[in-house]
């Protein structure tokens, strides 16, 4: 059943749009990213406008996000505090992200450097991921192994500041989230995504926080992010389509509460290697895409519509 | 079955009123009219197509061109930077109709010479398109062909040409195809009326593209009160989140 959407302009399959989103919700349950770096690519793939994709996808992740920090709230996996510091850095790096996009679009050079983004950050957090989760398995699957730190201690918890973050079990300097926000931010306002798989391995591998809290605080300052980028891209560019948003939703909020569900029964570090090879396997078809002799060398696009 | 119904009456209607026209006054020598001057995008839309009839006075050849609203296009042709394709050249060309469709009701070689085609820019080789900034005869040729290729593939551009048919030898007919994507605007039906290799008559008939009902208000909601837009796009959202979330609940 076709539907028309009035600002992306173009008729599309009510069940396509069902069905991703129940994919890409089920993923932000599981693992704690919004699934926007698979939700804006797919949408594009259907026909719908970029600009128009990369908004609504914003759009939608406000409404998954509330969904997944409710259901992950609920097991008492959400660090506010921390969610709160974050979110200083992270509407800070926005802005400053909005403004490096309309440098880079003046230039003509902002699909490619999307794509290269994509390619350079997924690619390298992908492997690291991997590496350290394989690790841990085998680590566990070695009977009886020592209890083991919570996280290795680094220079960056000699930084001052220091705060205490009781739900993440944490002591450490309020500058290092505050920094990890302004960089996500900036991904986000330049690839418009939450980023969440950013945030996510960040959180784990430099803050050191326990696995079980990651994706509910992830979650909870995606909301915030997402929520910001909606309104700048709405007053600024009308690029956002509700309804193509909402009917992601229906299919995304369900998805969402079983993913939850269905990642409180893995162990941390299966949920992480997961999320390693779903990494690496979008990676590897940005980066081939990047080297693949275009059908058409030639693209056109309606001035003032980018 | 209705409509059909409705286009024979409307034909006759056409025939009678230039059967009255015809009397010793010169009448015209060529009437057209659309079955809709409307096409409303609503919820449910997934292309359409609207009726072209006339009537001429007589014998000769009938060609129907159909142009979208303008507005300026901007081409981009990639290349190989170390192992990437990157945009490498742009071009903008300048009013460029958003759809561009021909119909005649006889091969075009054989009514319409090379300069009539010219003048009247009948078919794409004939669509008078300029750029920005000055090219070279070599890259104009490039860009162009790859700006009418890109409008073809998103079915802007249908190819070749449509068939007019007549209807004994002075009504005649012809359908207009809109695809699912038809960019919204005033559109000009233009019919020419061709006799020995000459244009003897022409009209232009304005069709308006519109979105209509629930979308039209959204649209016009989100371009008015964009921020309030925003807020109200967020809020939705997060509703929708936590209704979802409701029946979880004591999971």
């Amino acid at each position: 059943m076709d539907i028309y959407l009035p600002i992306a302009a173009v008729s599309v399959d009510v069940f396509v749009l069902l069905g991703l989103g129940a994919a890409v919700g089920f993923l932000s349950g599981v693992f704690g990213v919004g699934g926007g770096f698979l939700l804006t690519p797919f949408l594009i793939f259907i026909g719908i406008p970029p600009a128009v994709a990369v908004a609504s996808s914003a759009n939608q992740l406000v409404g998954a996000s509330v969904s997944g920090v409710i259901a992950h709230w609920r097991r008492g996996n959400v660090d506010f505090h921390m969610g709160a510091v974050l979110l200083v850095g992270g509407f800070a790096g926005s802005a400053f992200g909005v403004w490096m996009f309309a440098l880079l679009r003046r230039l003509g050079q902002v699909e490619l450097t999307v794509s290269v983004a994509y390619v350079v950050l997924l690619g390298t957090l992908g492997a690291l991921m991997l590496v350290e989760s394989t690790r841990a398995i085998l680590r566990r699957n070695r009977a009886g192994a020592g209890r083991r730190k919570l996280h290795q201690h680094m220079w960056i918890h000699g930084l001052p500041l220091k705060m205490r973050f009781r739900r993440s079990k944490l002591y450490i300097s309020a500058i290092v989230p505050t920094g990890l926000g302004f960089v996500v931010g900036v991904l986000s306002a330049i690839m418009g995504i939450g980023g969440g798989f950013v945030m996510v391995p960040a959180m784990i591998y430099m803050l050191g926080m326990p696995t079980a809290v990651v994706p509910g605080t992830s979650l909870l300052q995606i909301i915030f992010v997402a929520a910001n980028v909606t309104v700048l891209q709405a007053a600024g560019n009308g690029t956002v389509d509700a309804l193509l948003a909402v009917l992601l939703l229906v299919g995304g909020v369900v998805g969402a509460q079983l993913g939850s569900r269905f990642g409180s029964r893995l162990r941390g570090e299966q949920l992480r290697a997961l999320l390693a090879l779903m990494v690496l396997v979008v990676a590897a078809k940005l980066a081939r895409d990047l080297g693949v002799r275009p059908d058409d060398l030639y693209s056109i696009v309606v001035v003032g519509s980018e | 079955m209705r409509r059909r119904q409705r286009l024979m009456l409307l034909l006759l209607l056409a025939s009678l009123g230039l059967a009255a026209a015809s009397g010793p006054a010169r009448a015209q020598a060529l009437v057209a009219d659309l079955t809709n001057h409307l096409v409303a995008i609503t919820t449910g839309f997934t292309g359409t197509s609207v009726v072209l009839f006339g009537a001429t006075d007589g014998n000769g050849d009938v060609i129907v061109v159909v142009r979208g609203p303008e507005r300026d296009i901007t081409v981009r042709r990639k290349s190989k930077v170390a192992e990437v394709w990157v945009n490498t050249r742009q071009v903008t060309f300048q009013s460029v109709p958003s759809y561009y469709s021909i119909a005649s009701s006889k091969p075009i070689d054989d009514i319409a010479p090379l300069a009539m085609r010219q003048l009247h820019q009948i078919g794409l080789d004939n669509l008078r398109l300029t750029t920005e900034t000055p090219l070279s005869p070599q890259e104009t040729t490039e860009f162009r062909t790859a700006l009418l290729r890109n409008e073809a593939r998103a079915g802007l551009y249908p190819p070749g040409f449509g068939q007019v048919s007549f209807l004994g030898d002075r009504l005649f007919r012809t359908d207009i195809r809109f695809p699912a994507n038809v960019p919204t605007g005033t559109y000009l039906v233009q019919v020419f009326l061709v006799r020995d290799k000459a244009v003897v008559s022409g009209q232009t008939t304005p069709l308006v593209v519109s979105e209509l009902g629930l979308d039209a208000e959204v649209h016009d909601f989100a371009d008015r009160f964009a921020l309030a837009y925003g807020l109200t796009a967020i809020g939705l959202a997060a509703l929708a989140g936590w209704l979802a979330s409701l029946p979880f609940r004591n999971a």
